[in-house]
């Protein structure tokens, strides 16, 4: 099977599916039009200009460059994962907590792929390594979003039943286990249920775009369950790694609990 | 035992110093805002503070804060709970057998209590831990005559049992002259020891 490739037209009769969803938001006051606009652009703009990217670093590979690279990648994801915060850590804790959870988690789950499972000559071959590590970053970072959003929400909205446990004389640790555990669970739910509903509800994109380009059925799906995995790995060590952290900090050495040290965002 | 509140400041409280011996009780009062609640804060080390606080000649700086709060005890205004049923917020070998409640308290639901029960269990709670210190933030504010009658037996047994130490924040003049002890105003983050 040969690729079909697609005309600037066909991305355009795709492009009015966004304009008439536009239009309809804005007809219903949904106040999401605009957003909805220039994020379709963003994709294209973001896409495009990645396209070109990765053309250059297939035809030159090495390992300095695909270092650069990863770190942009990461840092990007850091600031998504502050952005979506509503009760932000104040100074730079804000952004190594979740940006550090991400590295330990995704980088070290992508060298692994690429060093013992997948074992390519050079290991660093950016076909291989620039997708996964795109895609470890962008699940674990979901998680990272989710989990850390919950533990310093819940934290701030249960303070009073936070600071009776430690009155009646519970470590830090058990204060916050409650909150902790569900943070972690809301992180993770997520890509449990992808893999639970994966082949029968959904079939995932990575797979769906290998099948379109050719590769025989069997090989994507094989190809799919790793990435399964390894997401799925990335994503709840990086979960627990951003909700203990922040957990720690939200209370100081005197186990007091500092809601002090967050920041509200309004929406 | 002694209790001993040293050079004790933070923000708009203090310096504060007070020494109390076992089986006192003081009460504190003093328009809202003037620093009471702060004061317990910081004496149970919940809230950042300067100076010392010392128990037994044990500073709170000497051990971990959880122990520290066992020994120093605050009930607040407002009881607080998380877990459906009464029970999970004592100990698995815990006895209801006092202040009206009986075996059958155990299996109660939060969401039936009156706000008296609740604060009476909320201080059975608290004295779980038998604590040498007690700092009560206004316990019988929003408790009719009845349940505040409970409440101060309660804590007037306990202190008497255990020669605890006992601050005890109300607005109620009544109440203060039935308590007793040593009393005290809080005047813009200040202590003032009156005679009664």
């Amino acid at each position: 099977m040969n690729l079909i490739s697609l005309t600037p037209i066909d991305l355009a009769l795709a492009a009015l599916l966004i304009v008439l969803l536009a239009i309809t938001s804005w007809m219903l006051h949904l106040g999401i039009a605009k957003q909805l606009l220039i994020a379709a652009v963003r994709t294209v703009i973001q896409l495009l200009l990645i396209g070109l990217v990765l053309k250059l670093v297939f035809e030159q590979v090495s390992l300095l460059i695909m270092s650069a690279i990863a770190l942009v990648m990461l840092l990007a994801a850091g600031r998504e994962v502050v952005a979506r915060q509503t009760h932000r850590f104040t100074g730079p804790w804000g952004f190594f907590m979740g940006t550090g959870a991400m590295f330990l988690s995704s980088f070290v789950v992508t060298l692994f792929a690429l060093l013992v499972v997948i074992g390519n000559d050079p290991w660093y071959l950016p076909q291989y390594a620039i997708p996964l590590l795109g895609m470890m970053l962008g699940n674990t970072m979901n998680g990272v979003t989710l989990g850390l959003a919950a533990l310093t929400r819940t934290a701030w909205q249960q303070r009073a039943i936070i600071e009776t446990r430690l009155m009646l004389g519970q470590t830090w640790q058990q204060a916050i286990t409650d909150i902790r555990r569900d943070s972690i669970r809301i992180g993770m739910i997520p890509i449990i249920n992808a893999m639970a509903a994966a082949g029968i509800v959904s079939l995932p994109g990575m797979m769906t775009g290998q099948i379109l380009a050719g590769t025989p059925p069997v090989e994507a799906v094989k190809y799919q369950i790793l990435i399964m995995f390894l997401v799925t790995a990335g994503t709840g060590f990086g979960t627990v790694i951003v909700v203990n952290t922040a957990a720690r900090r939200l209370f100081d050495q005197r186990q007091r609990l500092r809601l002090d040290r967050l920041s509200r965002v309004k929406e | 035992m002694t209790f001993i509140i040293e050079q004790l400041s933070h923000e708009h409280l203090g310096p504060i110093s007070l020494s109390m011996a076992s089986g006192e009780l003081l009460t504190l009062r003093g328009k809202s805002g003037s620093g009471k609640s702060q004061l317990l804060r910081a004496l149970a080390d919940l809230d950042e503070h300067n100076g010392e606080v010392a128990l037994q000649g044990d500073t709170a700086a000497s051990m971990p804060a959880h122990q520290w709060r066992c020994r120093v005890a605050l009930l607040p205004a407002e009881s607080q709970w998380w877990h459906d049923d009464v029970i999970d917020h004592f100990p698995a070998d815990y006895h209801f057998n006092q202040l009206g409640f009986t075996s059958e308290t155990a299996t109660w639901k939060m969401s039936r209590l009156s706000t008296g029960e609740k604060q009476r269990l909320a201080l059975l709670r608290l004295l779980v831990n038998e604590p040498k210190v007690l700092l009560l933030d206004e316990p019988t504010a929003s408790l009719d005559p009845h349940n505040t009658h409970l409440l101060e037996e309660l804590i007037c047994n306990y202190q008497s049992e255990h020669q605890a130490i006992v601050i005890w924040v109300s607005h109620d003049l009544e109440q203060i002259a039935r308590l007793g002890g040593r009393q005290a105003m809080m005047l813009d983050g200040q202590l003032q020891e009156v005679t009664p």
